[in-house]
């Protein structure tokens, strides 16, 4: 019988295979950054361990970055020690560090790809659940806890359970205006925030290979939120060219090798999925979410949803939970939701294809009055590269704040939060209470519907700027 | 890690499904670096609310936490485990728990048991009925114990074996260390590095 994609990865990487035990899983990447490592540094002493890879090692500064104001001391010192930590502990262990005010720092699954280093069949861990952004490239890579980065530090393996296989197949094409975040979460509205739950998602049919490879990080990055610790998308030449000429990827021979490994990685027509999902991407459109998880949500045009019209009980409580939080009443358009902010950035929107399509909406539009808008890109190299195209300028006579690179208000562990009671749209991917600030309310949004929303001030799409006159000449 | 073998005490009720990790414990805590002090952080945001479950005073002591289904979702802070565990509870049951949370749950002896919801509706009743009724979790027998109740769960036997025996993976693993060494050796020269060593 034939194999998926993800057990053909997982087979290659298997050290040990014993009756009754998890597989012992070799990994080729471990990405670190300072939320989730300082204990597992200090378990590593505290045992008298080292590093075993340090050359299958990197560590960046993201989650506690501010984005204004690099240059100075970083104002909270809890968030400065951490930083310190983790300078620390790579100093002594003698890991690759990629701190604050570096041309390669950012957040770190922008930074693995865009240095070449997250490729096509290989293992990619970190203790960051958004890991498995680095599915895009038909790799195995999920998120671990920090007894696990430990245990990557020490051994350069995992132990673990084989994991069921689901194929999310998506056919046809995707309406205008329609972006990957709108699929992604389509589908988790679908399948639910326990949909994936021990399975690895395959994305897979003529819309995902049509899609750009930033394009598919959006949406396996989101794997995570329909609870799948890993989600994965076929190499195929849109990888390669991606790949071609970055730092870390193979040259020469060594090209010609992994390029012939990496056409090997597929599903065989035959092979047999655990569960399987068809969508049918011409039937989308832009998506938002009204709710407090990421399976609540709803195309754009529909209205808040009634509790009392969930059959299941624990979904009908969660809903009426969410809509008192969110402070929204049952019926009321989607399309009426006034913001206070709007976030464009994350692992999951904040690459340069995001901002060149949320710039492409602002350009001779302003950001409406008492509308914050906030984009910080994902990586420095993001960052440079958007003040290249002039997208910088944009942001900024549009009236929006162009910051630094970071996680920024994802999650808010910098200053960059919400206030109590504010409302955002964002392009993050993550809506729960409190996400961006306590008392915050987050509704996410692809970067098209962000742009769009902060230009009319309610949640809206891309298609109801036509009434708005540009100043662009476009 | 401690070992878990058998652990009876009161229960919380948490009346609640997707109790994100975002609740358990909010961002701003995950700034510490050590594994301890997380209890104040625990619901931290829900506790505010004076009428909140854990604030109540015949939930006090309380070791078994009972909560609604896809519990741990989220991001995948180990904090999370490490703020239920600081706070003093020893095991959490639901109907379903989110994948990274439940394996960094048995890397630190926090034990999480998988009922029918059903059971954990019996178990929610019988304990906002009588806030002194104790569950017993036995993982010897894999069974969940309580007056009315006897449910059986599942954990794999390895987990259990580890779980039993608080044994250290890193320990176990690096008993293989040939194992890790001729697969290192096979490994095809494209694979990516980090640094030339």
């Amino acid at each position: 019988m034939g194999r998926t994609l993800a057990e053909k990865v997982w087979d290659d990487h298997v050290v040990r295979r014993a009756e009754g035990e998890p597989d012992l899983l070799f990994i080729d990447l471990h990405l670190l950054h300072e939320v989730t490592s300082p204990q597992a540094f200090d378990g590593l002493r505290q045992n008298g361990r080292q590093v075993r890879r340090l050359d299958l090692t990197i560590a960046t500064e993201d989650h506690n970055t501010p984005t204004l104001d690099i240059d100075k001391p970083i104002a909270d010192p809890v968030s400065r020690a951490q930083l310190e930590t983790l300078r620390k502990n790579c100093a002594e262990f003698g890991v690759r560090l990629h701190p604050l005010g570096d041309v390669e720092q950012g957040v770190v699954h922008v930074v693995g790809p865009q240095l070449g280093l997250t490729q096509p069949g290989t293992t990619v861990v970190c203790g960051d659940s958004h890991t498995s952004t680095h599915g895009a490239f038909g790799a195995l890579a999920f998120g671990i806890g920090t007894s696990q980065v430990e245990h990557v530090l020490a051994t350069q393996t995992l132990p673990l359970a084989r994991p069921r296989t689901m194929a999310i197949t998506i056919d046809g094409e995707l309406p205008e205006d329609v972006t990957a975040k709108d699929l992604i979460l389509a589908i988790i509205t679908k399948i639910g925030t326990g949909g994936g739950q021990g399975y690895i998602l395959e994305y897979r049919g003529s819309a995902i290979e049509k899609l750009s490879m930033e394009s598919r990080m959006t949406i396996c990055n989101m794997s995570i939120e329909a609870g799948a610790r890993a989600g994965m998308i076929a190499p195929d030449e849109t990888t390669f060219a991606y790949l071609k000429g970055r730092a870390h990827a193979p040259e020469g021979e060594d090209w010609d090798a992994a390029v012939a490994y990496w056409k090997t990685l597929k599903s065989d027509e035959d092979a047999v999925f655990d569960a399987e999902v068809v969508i049918d991407a011409a039937s989308l459109a832009p998506f938002v979410t009204w709710g407090t998880n990421p399976g609540q949500g709803a195309p754009l045009s529909a209205n808040v949803p009634d509790p009392a019209s969930y059959e299941d009980a624990s979904e009908r409580l969660a809903a009426e939970k969410a809509l008192e939080y969110m402070g929204l009443t049952a019926g009321q358009p989607l399309r009426d939701i006034k913001v206070d902010t709007v976030f464009v950035g994350s692992c999951t929107n904040g690459r340069i294809e995001d901002l060149r399509n949320a710039a492409a909406l602002l350009e001779g539009r302003k950001v409406a009055d008492g509308v914050r808008m906030l984009v910080v890109p994902g990586s420095v190299r993001v960052a440079l590269q958007a003040v290249e195209e002039g997208l910088d300028k944009v942001f900024k006579e549009s009236g929006a704040e162009w910051r630094h690179a970071g996680c920024s208000m994802c999650l808010g562990m910098n200053p960059d939060q919400l206030a109590p009671g504010e409302r955002s749209a964002s392009t993050s991917n993550r809506n729960f209470e409190g996400r961006q600030g306590k008392g915050g309310r987050t509704h996410l949004v692809s970067p098209q519907v962000a742009a769009a929303t902060a230009v009319l001030g309610h949640l809206a799409s891309p298609a109801d700027l036509s009434d708005v006159a540009t100043t662009a000449g476009v | 890690m401690e070992a878990f073998t058998t652990h009876t005490g009161r229960a919380v009720p948490l009346r609640r499904s997707n109790v994100d990790t975002d609740q358990i414990i909010p961002a701003h805590w995950l700034k510490k670096v050590t594994r301890d002090g997380f209890e104040d952080g625990l619901f931290e945001a829900w506790r505010k609310d004076s009428e909140f479950i854990l604030n109540r005073p015949e939930r006090q002591g309380a070791s078994v936490l009972v909560a609604g289904p896809d519990f741990g979702t989220g991001s995948s802070r180990e904090h999370a485990v490490w703020a239920l565990q600081n706070y003093g509870f020893q095991t959490v049951i639901s109907a379903r728990f989110a994948d990274i949370f439940r394996g960094n749950s048995l890397k630190n002896g926090l034990l999480t048991v998988v009922l029918p919801q059903e059971t954990v509706d019996a178990l929610w009743e019988l304990t906002e009925a009588d806030p002194t009724a104790e569950i017993t979790v036995d993982l010897e027998q894999r069974k969940v114990l309580a007056a009315g109740i006897d449910a059986d769960f599942e954990l794999d036997e390895n987990a259990r074996w580890r779980l039993l025996n608080g044994l250290d993976d890193i320990s176990l693993t690096l008993q293989n260390e040939a194992d890790i060494a001729a697969y290192e050796a096979a490994r095809p020269a494209h694979k990516p590095r980090t640094i030339t060593v």
